[in-house]
Formats: structure tokens, C-alpha cells, sequence
């Protein structure tokens, strides 16, 4: 899950031009350092549903939660448990 | 006016009070003499003896500080002046701004100013095209961008023939090899002891502010040095700021409030202001608070949403003690954010309106003024402004009835006309009055009451956001054949966008399709243009002539009454 939320981000939200040079981990703050906007969340969070077959409840797709790929994990695995 | 207003205010003794005259007076002008920008912000103060003052603290998403005095803002947009002038820009060529709120972003914008050249602030989220339409229309000589913008100027820059000259802030920290007509510059590097600054008058064009429209491309809304006069006025007496003020925008200079009140404004009057270039967390914007001790506060309705969707818990681990005044501006703050904010701070937020084109506040809610919560406040004492009829042009002034918000031109900072495009602007203007396109009503006090847009235009988080240029970057896309997009009511953000698609034969709507029709015109145009939402449908209304009704839609989206369709194509 970790690589695949990785290189999506990557490809889509960092420029084509730089995505080789951008160091990405699951660590790296993706809100707080403008790499994913606050709009762009939603993309993202589009993703996550449609790949995970999951439901994110609006309430719960807050910045700290989409900060990092490891806080995205967290948030994945709560609701594919349900 | 020896002190801004506080307390309890008398509106009709702030109208005689309150002119433009008080701002020539104060920054000591006299008709006739020239005004640079760059110079009452910068070079004047540190004259006056004021140089040490913090002009700056900037601090990046790790949290590192940098604070620039209003000396080091001399020397170093003395350094861009200089550099700008070296490689043959001359004044009134047109040179954009690419950047993320870095210190490049906020000096480089007065030395811009300097050589009297026009600064084009361009919002660094921009995709592509957006990018293109904007500079294209310009004709802009000149970018100043970053590393990690780079790549999208890069591509639309062959579709650009005007521009001659790509800027690279951050390259030495980088080593990449530039490309032809690409060249770095190190701010901090070149600081020059002296410049003549360029003799620009009231009317010289200073700021060129793209905003967008039903139809059609973006348009440039022209703004001029003598803008000053209103920015510096309504900062002193709306936003209310005082010399020894800790001062937040939290707006972003690729938008109109990020210029004229997050750079123009706070620094005419000398104070000493805060960036934070870092993306929204409840937690950092508390911190942001407690840390800098910010006393002076103009945010956002939206982001005051985003806040209150937190709760009261995070306000209550920080230390807000130091804040006196907030300020709105982008959108409606409706009634319960006011409310809200009493109860996480104990202070109103004070509404204000006003657009580009309008370059400064138009209406609002003074200190001291009795805020009545929903509502806009009063035209700023300076202006006559008003509630008129769309057809005629006279005022309406029975209590509720609706109307088109109208200003009396002329005013320092209104827009001297839509560049490449002056048809428009004549087309702005009714019976002596400029509409700004908002509808609204006056109630019995002589308070504004927002009822919405004239028009077809998205406001989403407080940005205006034109759905013709999404439809353009629908088309774009593979599998679209036609689109509508339209502002669907959203509780944070005002609207968001939604688009109607119509799919080309061979497709068929799916999620992976849903994903990469948002995707696509998040790249193409920006984060704020991406739809939010996509229905699919058979086909978009349209008039037999052919223009889309997203008039029909929207009604529809809200339940509402779809009106007269006698114009619809059946067909």
C-alpha cells in the first residue's frame, strides 16, 4: 500500500520535471509543505476510495490526517476494517 | 486624522472625516509629483530613519524564521532593480511572479515596481494552462519562478513568444543545468547600496491582476501606482493596523488581497508583517498566532470555517491573547463565523468586500462599528457606493429589495481598464456607477446584505474561478464531448465545482473516469478549478443558439425553480 500511495502522489501531484529529484518517503509532510493541497485532498481522497473500495467520511479527511503517506496508512487501514 | 477609529464610530462624521485627501496628506504627496510604490513602502521609511524596523518575518513549512528589516528590503529590491534593468527590461514590460509565498515572492514584487515595470502575480498552484492563457495575453518579457515550477514554465513558454527572459530564485542551491534564455538570480546575494527608483506618477501602471469571467478567457484588470492612496487608507482605518501592529494576511500574492493588503498595504504604513508558507493546519495557524504575538489578523471566511470544523479544543491550547482585530475578505462570512469567533477569541470578525478590480476595500464593517452578523457593513467612508437597479442604473434605497452593489467612480485604486480588453471594462459600467456584479439589498441602518453573484462565476474558497475556462480544459480531456460547470453550495468553501459531463461515444462514466477527469483539470487550470463533483448526463442545456444554461442547472442543483426555458434546444 505504502508504494502504491507513493508513487501515485508522486506522479500526480509533484511536476513531471521534478518528481526524480523530489525525495518522497511515507514521512514526508505532504499538507504542510503545499505538495497536496487543501482542494487537492479531495483527489486524492477519491483515490484512496476507489483503490481501497473504502469510504473516507468527510469529517475524518482532515490536513493533519492526509499529512503523510503513514498517517494516509492509518486512515486506509481504520476503514477497510470496517 | 490623527488616529484610526476605535470605539464607538459616528459613520456620517467618518465621511467627512475620511477622504483620499488624508492619505495624500499623510504619505506627504502633492499633485502632480510622482509616487512609486516601491518608494512609499520601502525606500521612505528607512529616509525617515526607520530602517531597523522588522519589516519581515517569513517562515517556511519547517518552521525556520528569516526577518528582513526594511533596510534589507532596500538593498535587496535595489539588488532585483538593478539585475531587471541588466538584462534589458524596461519599464512597462510586463514581468510575472511564479512563486510560493518565499521572500523572493514579496521583495522581488517592489523591485519589480522600481524599474516601473508591471508586476503580473501569478498564483504558483497554476496549472498550464492557466498559466499560458495569462501570459499570453500580457505578453510578459519576463518569469520569475523557482525550481519547482520550472518544469511548467518550461512547457508552455514556445507558446509564449513574448517572453524572452526566465528567472531561477533557488537554482545554485540545485546545480541542474539551465536552458537558453533561463538565468539565476540569488537574492540575497545582490544587495545594492542605491537605485534610482523610476519616477512613476498616480496614473502609471503598476500591478496587473488576472481575474476570471462568465466568458471567456481571464481578464487583466490594470491597476496604478496611485493605488497607494486607497491601500494605505483602508489598511490604516479598516484593517486598523498601528505602527507597533504584528501583522497576518494570510492570503497568497498570486491573488488580489495578497498584493494590495499582503504586501502595498501593511508596509506603506510601515509595520512589520508576518508569512507563513506552509499549508493549512488548525494547530500551525493557533501557533502562528501565539508564536509572533500577531495582533492584526485578515483571513479568509473559508479558512475561518476550516477552523471552526476543528472546534473550540485546538484554540484553547494556544495562547491568542496577543490578537486585537480580525478582519474577512473573499466571500460572504456568514453569520455563525462571526459568532464563532466572539466565542474561540472574544473579538468580532469585521467583514469586507471588495474585488480586483476594485484594488482596495470597498465595503465593511469598521472597528467599532456595530457588526451585525451576515451582513457586509457600510461603504468605506471614502466612497459613495450603493444598491441600483440592473436595468437603469438608479439606486434602490427601500430596505430588503434587491439589487446590483455599485460604486461611484473614481477611487485611487480602481482598475484603470482590463488590459487587451477595454470593451469589457466600458461594459462594467452603468449610469455613472461601476457594478461590481454582486447582488445585494440595504437594510434600514444602510448596511449591505450579499445575496449572490450577477453572474455565472464560481466563488470557492474565495477565489473566483470562471466556468467557461473549465469547460475549455474539459474538452481537453479524451472522453469529454461536452460540459457545464457551475458552483454547487458547499459548507466550507462557499462552492465548489461541479461539472455535467457529456461523454464522446465509446465511453462510459466509471470512477477511474471520474478521477482522471478531476485529475486533468487540476493540472490544466489549478487545485480551485478541479471539480469536485461530476454527474454524467446525455447532454448540457443550451440555448438553440447554443450557450450553455447553467442557470438551469444550478437551479436544479438546488431545487429551486428552473425559470424560463422557452430558449432551451429540446433537441
Amino acid at each position: 500500500m505504502k508504494e502504491m500511495i507513493l508513487e501515485y502522489i508522486k506522479n500526480e501531484y509533484i511536476d513531471e520535471d521534478e518528481a526524480d529529484e523530489v525525495a518522497l518517503d511515507e514521512n514526508t509532510p505532504l499538507i504542510s509543505s503545499g505538495i497536496v493541497d487543501s482542494f487537492s485532498m479531495v483527489s486524492l481522497k477519491r483515490f484512496l476510495e476507489k483503490k481501497y473500495a473504502i469510504s473516507i467520511p468527510d469529517e475524518e479527511a482532515s490536513p493533519e490526517a492526509f499529512n503523510t503517506v503513514t498517517s494516509i496508512i492509518a486512515l486506509v487501514n481504520k476503514h477497510a476494517r470496517k | 486624522m490623527e488616529s484610526t477609529v476605535s470605539g464607538a464610530v459616528d459613520y456620517q462624521q467618518l465621511r467627512k472625516a475620511i477622504t483620499w485627501d488624508v492619505s495624500k496628506r499623510e504619505l506627504g504627496y502633492s499633485e502632480g509629483a510622482p509616487i512609486n510604490i516601491a518608494h512609499v513602502c520601502i525606500d521612505r521609511h528607512v529616509q525617515a530613519g526607520r530602517g531597523d524596523k522588522v519589516a519581515l518575518v517569513h517562515e517556511n513549512h519547517e518552521g525556520e524564521l528569516r526577518h528582513f528589516t526594511y533596510r534589507d528590503l532596500m538593498l535587496l529590491t535595489n539588488g532585483w532593480a538593478g539585475f531587471l534593468r541588466g538584462l534589458g527590461i524596461k519599464n512597462l514590460d510586463r514581468v510575472c511572479l511564479f512563486l510560493d509565498r518565499v521572500p523572493e515572492l514579496y521583495i522581488g514584487f517592489m523591485g519589480i515596481l522600481k524599474i516601473g515595470a508591471v508586476v503580473e502575480p501569478l498564483f504558483s498552484a497554476f496549472g498550464e494552462d492557466a498559466l499560458h492563457s495569462r501570459m499570453e495575453d500580457s505578453t510578459a518579457v519576463a518569469i520569475i519562478t523557482q525550481r519547482k515550477h520550472l518544469g511548467k514554465v518550461r512547457r508552455v513558454r514556445e507558446r509564449v513568444p513574448s517572453l524572452k527572459t526566465v528567472i531561477v530564485i533557488d537554482h545554485e542551491e540545485d546545480g541542474r543545468p539551465l536552458r537558453e534564455g533561463e538565468v539565476a538570480y540569488s537574492m540575497t546575494a545582490n544587495r545594492l547600496e542605491s537605485f534610482p527608483v523610476f519616477k512613476a506618477y498616480p496614473e502609471t501602471p503598476s500591478v496587473l491582476h488576472y481575474t476570471s469571467g462568465t466568458t471567456g478567457k481571464p481578464k487583466g484588470a490594470m491597476h496604478v501606482h496611485g493605488s497607494i492612496f486607497a491601500q494605505y487608507l483602508t489598511t490604516k482605518v479598516v484593517l486598523d493596523v498601528k505602527d507597533d501592529d504584528i501583522y497576518w494576511c494570510t492570503a497568497d500574492p498570486g491573488w488580489v488581497t495578497g498584493t494590495s493588503y499582503g504586501i502595498i498595504g501593511p508596509w506603506a504604513l510601515g509595520v512589520t508583517q508576518i508569512v507563513v508558507d506552509a499549508g493549512f493546519s488548525s494547530d500551525r495557524w493557533y501557533g502562528t498566532i501565539e508564536k509572533h504575538r500577531v495582533t492584526v489578523w485578515y483571513t479568509a471566511p473559508t479558512a475561518i470555517r476550516m477552523l471552526m470544523k476543528d472546534g473550540l479544543d485546538p484554540v484553547k491550547r494556544h495562547d491568542h491573547s496577543s490578537l486585537r482585530h480580525m478582519c474577512s475578505v473573499g466571500e460572504p462570512l456568514n453569520p455563525e463565523a462571526v459568532r464563532w469567533g466572539r466565542e474561540a477569541f472574544g473579538l468580532d470578525y469585521h467583514d469586507t468586500f471588495w474585488q480586483t478590480e476594485t484594488g482596495s476595500i470597498m465595503i465593511t464593517n469598521l472597528p467599532g462599528m456595530p457588526i451585525k452578523p451576515g451582513s457586509m457593513g457600510r461603504p468605506f467612508p471614502a466612497l459613495e457606493a450603493a444598491i441600483v437597479d440592473p436595468r437603469s442604473g438608479e439606486p434602490i434605497t427601500s430596505p430588503g429589495r434587491v439589487g446590483l452593489i455599485a460604486i461611484r467612480p473614481p477611487w485611487p485604486s480602481m482598475m484603470r481598464t482590463y488590459w487587451n480588453n477595454s470593451a469589457t471594462y466600458y461594459g462594467k459600467f452603468l449610469n455613472g456607477w461601476y457594478i461590481c456584479g454582486d447582488q445585494a439589498s440595504l437594510d434600514q441602518d444602510g448596511y449591505f446584505w450579499f445575496c449572490g453573484r450577477d453572474d455565472d462565476v464560481i466563488n470557492t474558497g474565495g477565489h473566483l474561478v470562471g466556468p467557461f475556462e473549465i469547460e475549455s480544459a474539459l474538452l481537453e480531456h479524451e472522453a469529454v464531448a461536452e460540459s457545464a460547470a457551475i458552483g454547487k453550495p458547499d459548507p466550507v468553501n462557499m462552492e465548489v465545482v461541479k461539472v455535467f459531463v457529456a461523454l464522446r461515444p465509446g465511453y462510459a462514466p466509471s470512477a477511474d473516469l471520474e478521477l482522471s477527469i478531476m485529475n486533468h483539470v487540476r493540472k490544466r487550470l489549478s487545485p480551485l478549478a478541479m471539480p469536485q463533483e461530476i454527474a454524467f448526463v446525455d447532454k448540457v442545456p443550451k440555448t438553440r443558439s447554443g450557450k450553455i444554461l447553467r442557470r438551469v442547472l444550478r437551479a436544479q442543483e438546488m431545487g429551486l425553480p428552473t425559470g424560463d426555458i422557452s430558449t432551451m434546444d429540446d433537441n
